[in-house]
């Protein structure tokens, strides 16, 4: 492994607040297993955990970590090493801790309580959410040289991923509600990645019966090998494309 | 019940009084070797014993009184091409046979065991394996369909005919019979007091029990689950449905019971588990829905505009995703004095209700039913953010489509 | 060995650097000095690769480092503020470090020593002193045994005994041949290191003279006071 990636995971792993958000993970997936006596019902809580507070903590703590390190960065910098490894260490460290963190704290419970289709893709949405916010991150962070800005970026990005932009599908569904959206649908969501996410999990449990005929649509697509497909391509294009704009601009970026 | 016992003792009375009748066996080993020829040696009131083996005859047709009694469960077979066994007589038993492979066509509907216009007559312990209808009445009377076995395999809704098939009927008793694989488990069209208790109906192509312009039946005791649509009954007057379980109707178009254009019934001490809809009513009046048990349906009920002066009391609502869901604002519906456990009030007077009302119609379920398609948004942030907050300040939702005195705990169902 | 040639930089409207050319040879040692935001840190950060200058280039042994890391081997960078991730400690940052720079010979752990790091090596990096995090910093500047040494503020922190031994390691390092840039606001403790002063203000250089010339055009022993008297002069 890249000397740099180790040094970075090495020390988030050590941080308080990632240590504390693993807990936290475990608690609330054990005790949403445990306490019910079907699994849907805690992969259900699991999912509300992804929907919020996973890319809550993902973002914000990724962003203060980029801007906590940029002395750090300036050291590595003085180094014969090219920026682009700089950046792509920084990320692949971030990444694979949270990612480490969500495996331990709610993929281990699921992998045991649910070890089914849905209970894989959950982990595996849980996985990716994690690493598109962190992307996101990086994004906010490079945006500007301010930390509190970019903080307040970062948030903001949350607030629209997680509740705007439902109020603005929901304004949508309302405005156009005579129309034959149900297709126009399949394409909004996956400008969101908690959306995408959040479908892609009720698609393959039983509520997917009562979303009538835009479920069915929804199913069509989502529910064919090649949706599926399509649909993990494009969370993972929500993970590439903030970082690669991240990584433009701090090529060229003062230090 | 009455009318059952008297049909029995009616069939007593015949079988008493018709002492010279005599017994025909039928079998490979036998005198006589096959049904017909034991049909033209028999007199009215004789008694047929099939003993067992396979029987290929085409289409058997019974004209007059007889009892007809499978040893071993003979096999009667119609090759797919006719109708098994038909029945124009009154006074016909048929019992302990295995009837199978009935022709199949849309235009004359033929059945493993078809009653034209009969009365008195008991079906039962048969198996009906594979037929196009299982068991056909055609203006039957007091006919009575018990503990028979029916099983099909269809694979689309217009290629595959009906379990128990009734229409034009009176005073039949449906009991104890187990179907699936069908079109329709039980259907019933303009069939009047009637009876269907303790049967099983499962897994059938559209409805576990489908029944229209049939009053004054009641339905006790059944099990219908996991039916492609549920249970759907139109246009009655007089429905009573007791102690019946309707589970695992999931589906896009899947009803655990759908009621339309339903007046003066009586819905109690019902379960209705796991169901896209627990209920779906629609144009339906004056009913009662008591005691009954909703849980871990998507809506518990949903209540179409069109239903008036409906009382929905004392029954438990646990885990649905939504209790209520209406596309109407007006609420002429009563909804007192049930147990709903998304319920947050409390109980300062310790009466065992809650002393502030509860509101079951969620905001989310009274978008969701105006604008289906918003329903993709169901376990957003947002939508619970929504629920939560019409909860505290009510603006949208119908402010008296209220329970005035929700139970504190659930009811002992 | 470094040469700028017509480096110009702006942040936004602010014009940082201004036409900066200057050329740095072997065995110089360098003050850079001026008020607050006159420059220096850009200046030094735009060697570094760090700072993109807007235009002109920057030669390193003749080679421009546009596009270049390699030439950062030669260079040894001591940050005015050193931070370093909270959890790690002293010995993994040092290591790490040496891991990045795996394929380079020997190493110069004289200051490491002298500064009596190695007992301190399981420390987390957020329980050190800002005192300690510069000698960290100064380690590994030095550690590496590079041409160039560039040092920003390096004293500024240390007790007097820990600048004491920087200053003689500086001077250690000059006399072998070294080139090195230091940016200071303590004139005072440059008096017997620098062999060169470089003024400047609003991004451009005022002058660059050699220590020699400076005294002798002052008159002054101290070179605080030849730069004031300097100063006065071109107020006037």
């Amino acid at each position: 492994m890249n000397k740099i990636v180790k040094f970075i995971l090495l020390d988030i792993l050590k941080n308080k607040i990632v240590v504390l958000y693993t807990l936290l993970l475990a608690v609330f997936s054990w005790s949403a297993f445990g306490m019910e006596d079907n699994s849907t019902k805690g992969i259900l809580t699991l999912l509300n955990l992804i929907l919020l507070t996973v890319p809550l903590i993902a973002i914000l703590f990724s962003t203060i970590y980029i801007y906590n390190s940029s002395e750090f960065i300036e050291l590595l910098l003085s180094q014969p090493i090219k920026r682009k490894k700089i950046w792509s260490s920084m990320f692949v460290g971030l990444i694979t801790s949270f990612i480490l963190a969500f495996t331990i704290g709610a993929g281990i419970p699921l992998l045991i309580y649910a070890p089914t289709n849905v209970g894989l893709m959950m982990f595996a949405i849980g996985i990716i959410i994690s690493a598109v916010f962190v992307s996101l991150a990086f994004l906010s962070s490079i945006l500007t040289r301010d930390k509190a800005k970019g903080i307040g970026i970062a948030v903001l990005l949350w607030m629209y991923f997680a509740l705007l932009f439902d109020a603005l599908v929901l304004f949508l569904t309302f405005q156009f509600g005579d129309y034959p959206i149900e297709k126009m649908m399949v394409g909004i969501t996956a400008t969101s990645p908690i959306d995408l996410a959040r479908i892609m999990v009720l698609l393959h449990l039983d509520v997917s019966a009562m979303m009538g005929y835009t479920g069915a649509i929804f199913k069509d697509f989502f529910g064919t090998p090649l949706g599926l497909s399509i649909a993990f391509a494009l969370l993972v294009l929500w993970i590439a494309i903030p970082y690669w704009i991240s990584l433009r601009l701090f090529k060229t970026r003062d230090l | 019940m009455v009318k059952s016992l008297t049909c029995y003792f009616v069939l007593l009375l015949l079988c008493i009084g018709n002492l010279d009748a005599k017994q025909i066996h039928v079998g490979k080993n036998q005198a006589i070797k096959t049904i017909k020829a034991a049909l033209v040696a028999s007199g009215p009131r004789d008694t047929i014993m099939i003993h067992s083996g396979m029987y290929h005859e085409g289409n058997i047709e019974i004209t007059q009184p007889l009892t007809i009694i499978g040893i071993d469960l003979p096999i009667i077979d119609g090759d797919r091409k006719f109708e098994v066994i038909s029945i124009k007589s009154d006074s016909v038993t048929i019992k302990g046979l295995r009837v199978q492979h009935s022709g199949y066509a849309t235009l004359d509907d033929p059945g493993g065991i078809k009653i034209y216009n009969g009365s008195h007559i008991l079906i039962e312990e048969n198996e009906l394996f594979d037929n196009f209808f299982g068991i056909y009445i055609l203006f039957g009377k007091k006919c009575h369909i018990k503990n028979n076995r029916i099983v099909a395999f269809g694979k689309t809704e217009d290629r595959i005919g009906n379990g128990i098939h009734a229409w034009k009927s009176d005073s039949l008793i449906i009991e104890g019979n187990d179907i699936s694989g069908c079109r329709d488990g039980i259907y019933f069209e303009f069939v009047t007091h009637s009876l269907v208790w303790r049967n099983i109906s499962y897994s059938n192509l559209r409805y576990g029990l489908h029944f229209m312009f049939s009053n004054n039946d009641s339905y006790i005791t059944n099990i219908f689950k996991n039916n492609g649509a549920g249970v759907a009954v139109m246009f009655t007057k007089g429905v009573k449905m007791f102690n019946n379980t309707f589970i695992e109707n999931w589906g896009d178009a899947a009803y655990g019971l759908l009621l339309k254009e339903i007046s003066d019934s009586y819905i109690f001490n019902n379960k209705f588990i796991r169901n896209t809809s627990g209920i779906y009513m629609e144009g339906t009046n004056r009913i009662t829905v008591e005691k009954n048990v909703f849980e871990s349906n998507g809506w518990a009920m949903r209540i179409q505009a069109s239903c008036m002066d409906n009382d929905v009391k004392l029954n438990n609502f646990i885990g649905n995703t939504f209790d209520i869901g209406t596309n109407g604002t007006l609420v002429l519906n009563n909804f007192d004095g049930n147990f709903w456990d998304k319920y947050e009030g409390y109980d300062l007077t310790r009466d065992g209700f809650g002393d502030v009302p509860y509101h079951p119609l969620s905001l989310f379920s009274v978008i969701v039913e105006q604008n289906p398609p918003a329903m993709l948004l169901y376990r957003s942030t947002m939508v619970s953010l929504l629920d939560k907050s019409e909860k505290v300040l009510p603006s949208l939702t119908p402010e008296n489509f209220i329970d005035n005195k929700p139970r504190m705990r659930a009811l002992p169902l | 060995m470094i040469e700028l040639k017509n480096i110009s930089k702006n942040f936004g409207k602010l014009n940082v650097l201004n036409n900066i050319s200057l050329q740095f040879n072997k065995g110089e040692c360098i003050a850079l000095i001026g008020p607050n935001g006159c420059g220096k840190t850009t200046l030094i950060k735009s060697i570094l690769g760090m700072v993109l200058p807007n235009s002109g280039e920057i030669l390193f042994n003749n080679q421009n480092i546009l596009n270049s890391v390699e030439y950062r081997k030669n260079i040894g960078y001591m940050p005015q503020i050193g931070r370093y991730p909270e959890n790690m400690s002293i010995g993994q940052v040092i290591d790490t470090i040496r891991q990045i720079r795996m394929h380079e010979t020997a190493s110069d752990e004289e200051l490491m020593e002298q500064f009596k790091l190695p007992s301190l090596f399981d420390k987390k990096m957020h329980t050190l002193s800002g005192g300690t995090t510069q000698k960290v910093s100064a380690t590994i500047a030095f550690l590496f045994n590079p041409d160039v040494l560039i040092l920003d503020e390096p004293t500024a922190g240390l007790d007097p005994l820990a600048s004491e031994i920087l200053k003689e390691k500086i001077i250690r390092e000059k006399e072998k041949g070294k080139l090195i840039l230091i940016t200071s606001h303590l004139l005072s403790e440059l008096d017997d290191l620098i062999t060169h002063i470089i003024y400047m203000q609003d991004g451009t250089v005022v002058f660059h003279k050699h220590i020699n010339d400076i005294k002798r055009e002052t008159g002054e022993e101290r070179i605080s006071r030849s730069i004031a008297q300097i100063l006065r002069k071109q107020a006037v």
